[in-house]
């Protein structure tokens, strides 16, 4: 179940990364902004759920693009040390920034699914999982629709081989860029606000749910959308079979340990067909 | 005159307890000293080796817990049956273990993950530093987990003309740091000038051409890890000693996070620039606090500074004040022609 939303958050930072080569640290805060926006809106202002999901995930896309305009326009080009390092500034910003408005306390959201699980078969699994999980499919599908059957998404994936020749053709890389990172953005605030509301919101829940993203992205590859579709399910099912059979407490290891094993064996990752040797 | 001038500024810092009352702001410099000789361990990867690790507060953190369990002795089940007993030790070998133990994960990473490059062992290494911490959380029996190792000893060591001697004091720690930055200082620029040190900037310059040359740059990247981790280590053990306490909490992301702030303001790849860089993100925290207003605006203005920094002196305080210099020298000169 949580399979969907990992995907969704590796094939944020895959696209960020293939396409704009930096490494993106916000994200994890973009995680976090979504949930709390469902806050905001379904706790306080008392809207309805579906519609302040969609309101969550087009803030999380107006703020992706705000970061992209505000900090990374005038970087483009420099190297990826740079960026890494102005993405850490702005992720310890704004994670406080969360913390300040929000406080420290964790917040729990209502969700208007009832309360009894569906059973099927010897199965029982709570509904807001289950629509949690249908969304993330409906969002994964509408992304590669958006990356193989639109004009912008030609551009992304022309500009993601070819940054210079792309441009030459005519592409223009600004928009691109602001359009993939809100795009990315929009993705982790959309797994956040799903998530939200099945755990709760609190200020450094981006924090875990970046490094899963990290390794859910080298699992597949880095830059590869397919790789983090499959590295997402891939990790919470080893989390999940590592908590049944190791220890809980060694949950959010697993991920990393899988890392280390594939880098020993395939360095590569599971999907990605460029050489990343140096 | 350089040399007069580098002997004045030592000699300045070591003399600083002795007429400086403040007992909050010399505990403020011993923790900036200790973050200094971590930056100092780092700047040697990052500067030098051009490797961004993100990971090296797991070296620190390894550290001060080898260190502080080696002086509090500890037992441990390997399996089931054998017991791996170790009776309390004096804390200079807990230091030593401290660098043993750094080292070897130093080793250990850097075969490892040096099979990448760039953005890839930028996230192995942040993964590391994670399950170092999941571990020293969950393997409680060795580590007590969240409950925290306490009542580690301080630092005992025969001085001379002192005999057997206990750091409990302030100033003593202060020197003590002060020593051990003043040494890894030196380690790390007979390091960089020597033949290892130019094998790792030729690689950091132009991997290809440096391996066409016939560098070993594995070997020589795996070199700069293992000192750097235990220089890290080292640091991770001065801090254990002195605040007495440790917890999983010293694997924090945030530290490394500021070891990097500090590496990078200050100028990576030049000798002064930790110093520099962790002198001011050091201090910078405890003046915001003293204005301050709460702590979250304290971060936020962290943050927000880290990103001024890159964007207006991306190369680092230290070659900024550089190239000042030298141009001022330039103008100066060209007046003194011009004027007679």
């Amino acid at each position: 179940m949580l399979g969907g939303t990992y995907a969704l958050l590796g094939i944020g930072l895959t696209l960020i990364f293939g396409i704009m080569r930096v490494v993106n640290f916000t994200h994890g805060e973009l995680y976090a902004f979504g949930a709390y926006m469902m806050y905001m809106l379904v706790m306080i202002t008392g809207a309805n759920f579906f519609v302040a999901l969609v309101l969550a995930v087009a803030l999380g896309v107006a703020l992706g693009a705000a970061l992209e305009f505000v900090l990374l326009r005038k970087l483009r080009g420099a190297d990826i040390d740079t960026t890494m390092l102005v993405m850490i500034g702005a992720w310890i910003a704004l994670q406080n920034a969360e913390q300040l408005v929000w406080s420290g306390v964790a917040r729990s959201i209502d969700s208007p699914f009832p309360s009894a699980p569906l059973v099927i078969g010897a199965v029982s699994v709570a509904w807001g999982r289950v629509f949690v999980f249908f969304v993330t499919l409906v969002l994964i599908a509408a992304t590669y629709a958006l990356i193989n059957h639109t004009r912008l998404g030609k551009a992304m994936r022309a500009t993601f081989q070819d940054r210079d020749t792309a441009a030459l053709m005519g592409v223009q890389i600004g928009t691109v860029h602001t359009a993939t990172f809100a795009l990315g953005s929009g993705l982790a605030a959309a797994a956040g606000a799903l998530l939200g509301p099945v755990f709760v919101a609190y200020p450094t829940m981006g924090d875990l749910a970046a490094t899963k993203a990290f390794a859910i992205v080298i699992l597949g590859g880095l830059g590869s959308i397919a790789g983090a579709t499959a590295g997402g399910f891939i990790l919470a099912l080893a989390e999940e079979l590592g908590a049944g059979y190791i220890s809980s407490g060694y949950r959010d290891a697993v991920g990393f340990l899988l890392i280390i094993v594939i880098l020993i064996f395939k360095p590569t990752g599971l999907f990605a067909r460029k050489e990343r040797i140096g | 005159m350089r040399k007069i001038l580098t002997a004045l500024w030592v000699l300045f810092l070591f003399s600083l307890p002795l007429w400086m009352g403040n007992q909050y702001l010399l505990h403020v410099l011993i923790v900036t000293g200790i973050f200094i000789v971590a930056a100092i361990s780092l700047n040697l990867l990052l500067g030098y080796a051009g490797q961004l690790s993100l990971g090296h507060v797991a070296f620190f953190g390894i550290g001060a817990y080898a260190s502080a369990l080696v002086s509090l002795g500890f037992s441990v089940h390997l399996t089931p049956a054998t017991v791996l007993n170790i009776e309390p030790k004096p804390v200079w070998c807990g230091i030593l273990a401290a660098v043993l133990a750094s080292g070897i994960c130093g080793w250990f990473i850097g075969r490892l993950s040096f099979k990448v490059r760039g953005a890839y062992f930028v996230i192995v290494s942040i993964g590391f530093a994670e399950v170092a911490r999941l571990v020293a959380v969950n393997w409680v029996e060795l580590t007590q987990g969240p409950m925290a190792l306490n009542n580690i000893p301080p630092l005992t060591l025969w001085l001379p003309g002192l005999g057997e001697h206990i750091f409990w004091k302030k100033p003593e720690n202060y020197w003590l740091v002060l020593s051990s930055a003043v040494v890894s200082y030196v380690i790390v620029r007979r390091l960089v000038r020597s033949r290892a040190g130019r094998a790792m900037i030729a690689l950091r310059e132009n991997e290809p051409l440096a391996t066409s040359v016939g560098i070993d740059v594995t070997r020589y990247l795996v070199l700069a890890t293992v000192v750097s981790a235990a220089m890290a280590g080292v640091a991770g053990a001065l801090y254990a000693h002195y605040i007495r306490i440790v917890d999983p909490d010293v694997f924090l992301f945030i530290y490394t996070v500021t070891m990097v702030i500090m590496v990078v303001t200050g100028g990576k790849g030049t000798l002064a620039g930790p110093v520099v860089g962790g002198l001011i993100f050091g201090l910078l925290p405890e003046s915001l606090r003293a204005l301050a207003i709460k702590p979250e605006v304290q971060w936020i203005v962290y943050g927000v500074l880290m990103v001024l920094v890159v964007y207006f002196l991306p190369e680092g305080i230290v070659p900024a004040v550089q190239q000042w210099w030298q141009r001022r020298k330039g103008a100066v000169a060209r007046i003194a022609k011009v004027a007679p």
